[in-house]
């Protein structure tokens, strides 16, 4: 076998609070379509932008062909001839196609540019990736996502890319554009240009890729898995299991089954995500939304909390129904929501913990709107303790704080609230592996005490340790609804792969007719 | 960000609880970033610019007259910086108070409004004030909360039109307040100190309450930081920022009556620039111009900086040019050292990394929380832009 083209060794990176990389293997030979998959948060896009020099990694080695680099900044990468499109495309919307591709290198004579030229030299690449009809001197701010991205591709080809790095690129195209795109991905391989592809839909992975790499939790599970024979459940048992067994708290004897249901959902639907959801929780019980990312399991979740404005449906609690759309109405009513994204969603990363805290119980705290600073701080002080978030600072700021105790904090402003309905979308993301465990005894502590929880996962162990009823969720449809008891892994990937298959491992068809 | 806060983090995260050393390291780099830090710097600044006009000025500088002219002078810009310390800390910025000082001055000046004075009580011109300033604050808020116009342009907008309408219901005359007694009661003084400096006073202490003691306050922390996390708190974001808009204007509409009081006039003039002396007077204060951070006092200490600063270089007859550039260095030197206090950095090498810097301490931050790209989990939908939960 020759040499790879690159190869990545042991790559570590932490930033704060957070290992995001934790020794991360990859080789990637020339001409192939190398995939790399893993869940939200396994590394990803840490990892890719490891290799277009826009982080630099704490520890491991790069080599490409054989020889070491540094890939200190991304002229560096650049100039090896590592390439990234980015989901979201860096491209100038105001300029022309020419001048997008051609950015910072521009055709000039004495600092006067030549548009000309380059409107050549663009058309000439463009018809190189059969998008021949993409006019030079169009404004790249009215093209098309998928043109976009072709001229994204051409910039990479113009300066002479021999690895292009595409992350989720067929995220915001359609089928057709999808098909165009990997018959330009099958060319360049051709010329033995190579291609890291990341997305979520395995299917694509299967019609387009060679070999495959897997993430998991900052690590590479699997590596150079061939990508057309790599049966799909092994695939997904990669991305959603556990190399480790964790602790999970014990369920109560008799789950609350004579209880009122606290919290009742009632056909929700979403336009685009999910439709005709149905579900109550009651106080006491955890339930869990299982199901694969884009399955619309997150979204149930902050349509519930009126972070998004139900399309149809009710959502009740404690009999009463919420306001769509309003999460002010939500959280008074005594719902509370740990967000997917911890720190953009839910933190005030420059606040100390006993304001990160209160922040939703202000008025408690506050006679008049004045508030009592000491009383504040004390409930706080309460909580951190109760909740054993170290260190037990509540004067810290909120940013110092590793992944686990950072969740903590978000966990006590909604104790603090003496909220109800308790909805937890992926609570272990960004979680220390061994801070987990806590995590879900404090969950499980929290039901006891009468709070109805949902919680979201992409690990599907985790749902089903931690929940006392389980919906599958597939296509933004509830796919099942049983006691977790009477799932298991194999069972619930049987139901969602069943479903995958049903609709043509598309995984939207039920919701075009929304769309159109 | 920053190496050494990285390490403080993380070292102290692994500690037993509550240890003095876990929070010996969190003040360790904390320290100058805190509000007295940053305020430390500018009492220091204050107070270098009272030696220079000591030394160069002795006789003026010190006199207590002096003191009291700076002080009269900062008052009215200082009643719009606190209002304006409040829009930036809560992520916005009020472009129009200049204008909205001028059109309440000349409001509560009209000839049917000083004849109503005359027949009721000079506080209906005060009331007039800052009904006016209050009510355009209030436009301002709506349009740029619920009519999502950004901050910058509606108020740009309202800076035009305010002033506008100010020269028309004043039909570009000054008007002359005519109540002997609304003059009196604010050129005159308790105790030797002037009723002008003492509103000023009330108001940056009442701010200061508002801003620190308040969950109207607490409030305005969360929005600016991060209006995303609060709005997911239960903060009612967009009501917040339309109060705060309001709130400006009603700092608008207390200048306004000072001014008339100092100048005994309503002009469409009025407040000419101000609204750029604020905002200086705000970000030198060490308030985060996106919002977030910030501090009343360090928002007064930069409106005496400044006002001092002009004292000195009229008492040694500078032109007020070099004054200009002086507030202009002034601003630049502040802004740095502010950057480089806020982050605990104080690396110059930093500093030559230009480009490079912003990306890599932006890109943690989304990386960290998942690692996903916006439109991860809500991207893979077909045909529908991702819709992800904004404000």
């Amino acid at each position: 076998m020759t040499t790879p083209l690159l190869e990545m060794h042991g790559i570590v990176k932490s930033f704060p609070g957070v290992r995001a990389l934790d020794g991360v293997d990859l080789d990637v030979r020339a001409g192939e379509v190398h995939c790399l998959l893993g869940q939200n948060g396994a590394g990803k896009s840490t990892l890719i932008k490891v290799l277009a020099g826009a982080h630099q990694p704490d520890a491991g080695r790069i080599t490409w062909r054989g020889e070491p680099v540094s890939l200190s900044t991304p002229q560096a990468a650049m100039s090896l001839g590592i390439a990234t499109i980015y989901q979201e495309l860096d491209l100038v919307a105001g300029l022309t196609v020419a001048d997008n591709i051609f950015l910072g290198r521009e055709f000039s004579r004495l600092g006067l540019t030549r548009p000309a030229e380059g409107n050549r030299a663009a058309t000439a690449l463009l018809t190189r990736l059969g998008h021949p009809e993409i006019r030079p001197t169009a404004e790249v701010g009215s093209l098309p996502a998928a043109a976009q991205q072709m001229v994204s591709i051409a910039r990479a080809l113009s300066q002479d890319a021999k690895l292009i790095i595409m992350d989720e690129p067929s995220a915001v195209l359609d089928n057709e554009e999808v098909e165009r795109l990997f018959a330009v991905m099958r060319d360049l391989t051709a010329d033995d240009v190579a291609v890291v592809y990341i997305s979520h839909r395995l299917e694509e992975i299967r019609q387009v890729g060679d070999r495959i790499t897997v993430l998991k939790d900052g690590r590479t599970v699997a590596t150079g898995l061939p990508a057309r024979e790599t049966p799909t459940r092994e695939v997904i048992t990669l991305m959603t299991g556990r190399d480790i067994e964790y602790v999970f708290p014990e369920r109560r004897a008799r789950p609350a089954q004579d209880e009122a249901p606290l919290l009742e959902v009632e056909g929700l639907g979403l336009r685009g995500s999910f439709a005709d959801v149905t579900f109550t929780v009651r106080a006491g019980e955890v339930v869990g939304l299982a199901g694969l990312v884009g399955s619309g399991r997150s979204e149930i979740l902050e349509t519930v909390y009126g972070a998004r404005r139900a399309g149809a449906g009710t959502v009740r609690v404690a009999g009463r129904r919420l306001r769509p759309g309003d999460v002010a109405a939500a959280v008074a009513a005594g719902v509370g929501l740990a967000p997917e994204e911890r720190k953009s969603q839910a933190l005030l990363l420059g606040e100390s913990v006993y304001r990160n805290i209160s922040i939703s119980s202000l008025a408690r705290f506050a006679r008049g709107g004045f508030l009592s600073g000491g009383s504040e701080k004390a409930a706080a002080r309460e909580q951190v303790a109760a909740l054993d978030v170290r260190p037990a600072d509540v004067d810290r700021e909120v940013r110092t704080l590793s992944g686990g105790n950072q969740q903590k904090v978000v966990l006590a402003r909604w104790l603090l609230r003496d909220c109800r309905v308790l909805l937890l979308d992926e609570p272990t993301r960004g979680v220390d592996v061994g801070a987990r465990s806590e995590i879900y005894a404090l969950i499980r502590d929290l039901a006891d005490r009468g709070v109805a929880v949902v919680v979201v996962s992409s690990e599907i162990p985790e749902v089903l340790g931690l929940a006392d009823r389980v919906l599958v969720i597939g296509d933004g449809r509830v796919l099942a609804a049983e006691p977790a008891g009477a799932l298991d892994e194999h069972r619930v990937l049987d139901l969602v792969m069943e479903d995958a298959a049903a609709h043509g491992g598309a995984a939207h068809a039920p919701y075009e007719g929304d769309v159109a | 960000m920053s190496g050494s806060t990285t390490a403080a983090g993380v070292g102290a995260s692994q500690e037993p609880a509550g240890t003095t050393a876990g929070r010996g390291s969190s003040r360790g780099p904390g320290f100058l970033a805190g509000p007295v830090g940053r305020n430390l710097g500018l009492v220091i600044a204050l107070a270098v610019l009272c030696v220079v006009g000591a030394i160069t000025a002795p006789d003026q500088f010190l006199d207590v007259d002096n003191v009291l002219t700076i002080l009269r002078l900062a008052s009215v810009i200082g009643v719009v910086s606190i209002g304006m310390t409040f829009v930036i800390i809560g992520g916005g910025i009020d472009l129009s108070v200049g204008a909205l000082v001028a059109l309440s001055s000349v409001w509560a000046t009209t000839l049917a409004t000083q004849q109503m004075a005359e027949d009721v009580h000079w506080i209906v011109m005060v009331f007039t004030a800052l009904a006016v300033g209050a009510g355009a604050g209030l436009v301002n808020g709506v349009v740029i909360a619920y009519g999502k116009l950004v901050a910058f342009i509606a108020t740009l907008a309202m800076l035009a039109a305010a002033r506008g309408l100010a020269e028309i219901i004043a039909n570009r005359r000054t008007q002359i307040v005519q109540d002997r007694d609304f003059l009196a009661f604010f050129s005159g003084d308790v105790l030797g100190v002037p009723t002008l400096v003492i509103i000023f006073a009330l108001v940056a202490l009442a701010g200061w309450v508002l801003l620190n003691r308040t969950t109207f306050g607490r409030r305005t922390f969360a929005v600016g930081g991060n209006a995303e996390a609060a709005r997911l708190a239960g903060i009612r974001v967009q009501r917040h920022t339309m109060w705060l808009y309001v709130l400006s204007g009603l700092t608008c509409g207390i200048a306004a009556v000072m001014l008339m009081a100092r100048t005994t006039t309503g002009s469409s003039t009025h407040g000419t620039l101000y609204e750029l002396d604020a905002i200086a007077a705000v970000v030198i204060g060490g308030t985060l111009l996106i919002g977030g951070r910030g501090t009343i006092v360090g928002t007064v200490l930069g409106v005496l900086i400044f006002t001092t600063l002009g004292n000195v270089f009229t008492l040694n007859n500078l032109s007020s040019s070099a004054q200009a550039v002086a507030r202009g260095v002034i601003i630049v030197v502040a802004v740095l050292l502010q950057m480089r206090l806020a982050t605990g950095n104080f690396s110059l090498g930093r500093l030559g990394r230009g480009p490079g810097a912003p990306a890599a301490t932006g890109a943690p931050a989304g990386t960290v929380s998942g690692g996903s790209v916006p439109g991860g989990p809500g991207g893979t939908p077909p045909g529908g832009a991702p819709e992800r939960p904004q404000t």
